[in-house]
């Protein structure tokens, strides 16, 4: 591929604005986009807890960011990028959220088609706290916002895009998108925790048990684990 | 030991060897599976587990009703759309608010985008591989495959031998290189999979094209919702303007060329549905109409709301065109009428559900829904708290509800709505189920099945294709005779609203029957409450003995490998369970294979 004209880059915020910290992918994206405008083929997208919908917009870039709340194993609210092929491995290699499944599978489904981007930036934050329905960011958390925000962008000014500073920063979307889209109204509209449970099944919330197995296929002859290129995050977790 | 029949007349017996799958893979959300298998390996009683709790409905209490359908299409990672419509339409039916025609055009568009979206995304990549089994692809002769494609799809472009080799080398390379991607994990030596190399190979290569197809349709909500993949909705009607004389810059994302983009997107819907999907689901049907297990509820209760306005504002049976109604007990010469409002007819109970009333024997209309959580375990459970290895589905077992109609379980979703539609005389779907029927040479009890749930599903989106392209129609001649209304913000001002209001608004979600109850106090979000179409299919039981849907639709179904419940999956599969919003958005870990245990 020849690189005359601008490559298409997606900037792309995942997670459940619902859960707490888990909603630090979709707030990084929106506050990116009320703090800066891009030239040249630059897309921002809020692609909330959307699976398999996602793979069109990752087949069309060439250079992926990726803002997500992802649990390293760090103390909370710890900023870390990775790169590249090691990026998959860290979106759905541990249990953190329903989406990252689908998250990794879709980047599978993309590399299927040929589509792969051809660079991968994942800034994740450790998050703090994700079982609390209704809640918003943490404060170590919401503290690495700007941090993130440059990571991005450093990596993205690095290869050639830039970025340019708003004046000032575009209203939230309230008027077209709800309280949902203003964290601050978000957090102040909360329901009382009297009035609301906030918390969820200590079933599922503590359960890290559910084993992954092996099925490999017999494929003419050929036995193949499937899931084999899974092993090098298996160890890791 | 325990035996009894249910109300349905399914005998259950969980003697046998208990079967646990747990997570149920390839859904949204988090579901688990028991089932007791006897010495014949025939299923002899099913449990449906929701595992995640849902605060759906709490998280709104005190917040503005504007805003209520930003937060519901948060719930879910699939069916954004259709909680955001039924949310405004809550609203709005609370308000006394009246949409223009345009909106009502726009809204059924985004709708029927959805169901056709929904129902592709859902075949080809959640459900196929149930059926396809992409490892036995790479057997198949790719010249054969052509002559295959073209006999049961001549009009389909992509049909070379050439086109077919190609996309068995990539399949080849992708597995050589151990990344299976999403065809991992799956029973691929399982005798279950009927279909041979060539159709295997046929299908694999749609599920690929159906990936690429979705980049057009996701186009529509795009253009009229503003942004993807959460468009942007209204009370009062949809939040793009429509201006025939200028371009985008001037604000208006509806203008001639917007139009014309979304009417030739409709024109390749409807392609894709007729010459892919619907060939697709016909051949599958012609090597499984052996395989006619997983009828459950769908012969004997099913529901139906309608959706699909012709006309605005009018709610009525008449002017929907999707089916409505009730049938109960397998009669489907009487089709009841549903009252949402009814405080005797939709109910939901708590007996088995980790809920808690004030008085359980009695269920409570949505308008008077009660969630507050209490987990506990029943007494025959095996294991810990936080480790259940059998649940004991004769206490509260699920996060799930149990939702009753005049106090049946009911079966919804593309197959109930093409029962009632047939019991009904639906002009439409009873040609296309005589047909589907008549070319797989079964007799209509063979729509009672998973197959047919699937079948249904296929014909719902070539039924929601063509009617894109009459709203499509309806919207032009609407916009060509002058009427560019697209919202109606006269009771937009909280100032104008009543003390104290509450409202319902309802629709067909791809997945089945949804409905939001709401009531409003000095302007805020007073209660809320949402019986979504998983609900109702995964319903636990209730105090009679009345099993759910998922529940019915596993019993006597024979199971070739215990350890490998390809068939347990294959029917849940067929009801598209969405557990994300029937339960909620919370605790998959990433590790998505099905931990089965057989004790």
């Amino acid at each position: 591929m020849t690189d005359t004209t601008s490559p298409k880059v997606l900037i792309l915020g995942i997670g459940n604005l619902l859960w707490a910290d888990e909603g630090f992918g979709v707030r990084a994206v929106e506050t990116l986009q009320r703090e800066y405008r891009f030239a040249g083929d630059v897309t921002l997208l809020d692609g909330g807890t959307q699976g398999i919908y996602l793979v069109q917009y990752i087949r069309d870039a060439d250079i992926l960011v990726v803002f997500d709340a992802v649990d390293y194993g760090l103390p909370g609210g710890t900023l870390k990028l990775i790169e590249g092929d090691e990026v998959p491995k860290f979106l759905g290699a541990k249990k953190v959220s329903l989406h990252q499944t689908g998250f990794q599978e879709v980047l599978a489904l993309a590399e299927m088609m040929g589509d792969y981007p051809r660079e991968l930036l994942l800034v994740g934050v450790q998050p703090v706290a994700i079982e609390d329905f209704g809640g918003s960011l943490r404060p170590e958390v919401k503290a690495q916002l700007p941090a993130a925000l440059d990571a991005a962008l450093d990596y993205l000014a690095q290869r050639g895009i830039r970025a340019q500073r708003r004046e000032a920063p575009l209203p939230a979307n309230v008027d077209a998108a709800g309280a949902i889209a203003d964290m601050t109204l978000y957090e102040n509209e909360r329901p009382a925790e009297e009035q609301a449970c906030r918390t969820g099944d200590a079933r599922v919330l503590n359960s890290s048990d559910y084993q992954v197995e092996y099925r490999p296929a017999d494929i003419d002859g050929v036995s193949v684990a499937l899931d084999q290129h899974l092993d090098g995050y298996r160890e890791r977790g | 030991m325990s035996t009894f029949t249910t109300p349905t007349g399914f005998q259950m017996d969980n003697s046998g060897k208990r079967v646990v799958v747990d997570p149920v893979t390839r859904i949204e959300g988090h579901m688990r599976c028991e089932v007791n298998v006897d010495d014949d390996n025939i299923i002899r009683n099913a449990v449906s587990t929701g595992t995640m709790w849902r605060g759906l409905e709490v998280i709104l209490k005190g917040r503005d009703p504007r805003d209520a359908w930003a937060f519901v299409q948060r719930i879910c990672g699939v069916c954004t759309g259709t909680h955001a419509l039924t949310s405004v339409r809550c609203v709005e039916d609370a308000l006394g608010i009246q949409i223009p025609e345009n909106a009502n055009s726009i809204r059924n568009i985004m709708q029927l985008t959805l169901q056709v979206h929904d129902h592709l995304v859902h075949f080809y990549h959640l459900h196929a591989l149930d059926w396809v089994n992409p490892v036995n692809a790479l057997k198949a002769d790719p010249k054969a495959t052509s002559e295959l494609q073209q006999m049961v799809a001549p009009n389909h472009p992509k049909s070379s031998p050439g086109y077919f080799r190609d996309i068995q080398n990539r399949l080849k390379k992708f597995v050589e290189s151990g990344q299976l991607g999403p065809f991992k994990n799956g029973y691929w030596t399982n005798p279950a999979y009927l279909l041979p190399p060539e159709a295997d190979l046929m299908a694999v290569t749609h599920y690929l094209e159906a990936l690429d197809f979705q980049k057009e349709i996701m186009k529509i909500r795009t253009i009229f919702g503003g942004k993807d993949p959460h468009p942007n909705w209204m009370v009062g009607g949809v939040p793009c303007a429509i201006n025939m004389n200028d371009d985008m810059a001037a604000g208006a994302p509806l203008n001639m060329v917007t139009l014309n983009q979304i009417s030739s997107i409709i024109d390749q819907t409807r392609d894709f549905v007729k010459n892919v999907y619907i060939p697709d689901i016909l051949a599958v049907g012609q090597f499984y109409k052996g395989w006619l297990y997983g009828g459950g509820l769908s012969g004997i209760n099913v529901l139906a709301y309608g959706d699909i306005p012709d006309r605005a504002n009018d709610y009525s049976p008449g002017n929907l065109m999707m089916p409505h109604g009730a049938i109960i007990n397998g009669n489907l010469k009487e089709v009841h009428p549903v009252d949402l409002r009814n405080p005797d007819e939709i109910q939901e109970f708590v007996p088995h559900s980790w809920y808690q009333y004030p008085d359980e024997a009695r269920g409570l209309h949505p308008w008077d829904g009660i969630t507050e959580p209490k987990y506990e375990l029943g007494p025959n459970t095996k294991g810990t708290r936080t480790n259940i290895q059998e649940i004991d589905e004769g206490a509260k077992y699920s996060w799930i509800k149990a939702p009753r109609w005049n106090g049946h379980a009911m079966e919804v979703g593309p197959l109930a709505r093409y029962v009632v539609g047939y019991a009904n005389g639906h002009e439409y779907i009873t040609e296309q189920i005589n047909f589907v029927l008549k070319t797989l040479d079964v007799p209509v009890s063979a729509l009672f099945s998973t197959l047919g749930r699937t079948a249904a599903r296929a014909l719902e989106a070539d039924w929601a294709g063509d009617q894109m392209r009459y709203f499509m129609d309806k919207l032009m001649a609407n916009i060509k005779a002058g009427d560019i209304s697209t919202a109606n913000t006269d009771n937009w001002n909280p100032a104008t609203w009543p003390q104290s209001v509450k409202g319902v608004g309802f629709s067909e979600a791809p997945r089945g029957a949804l409905g939001h109850w709401i009531q409003i106090k000095d302007t805020k979000i007073d209660n809320y409450q949402c019986i979504v179409p998983t609900t109702w299919n995964g319903s636990p039981r209730d105090s009679q003995g009345g099993i759910g849907a998922f529940e019915a639709s596993l019993m006597n179904t024979k199971v070739e490998r215990k350890e490998e419940p390809v068939e347990i999956l294959r029917t849940l599969h067929s009801f598209d369970p969405c557990l994300a919003c029937s339960t909620h958005v919370m605790g998959e870990d990433g590790k998505e294979l099905a931990t089965v245990k057989v004790r």
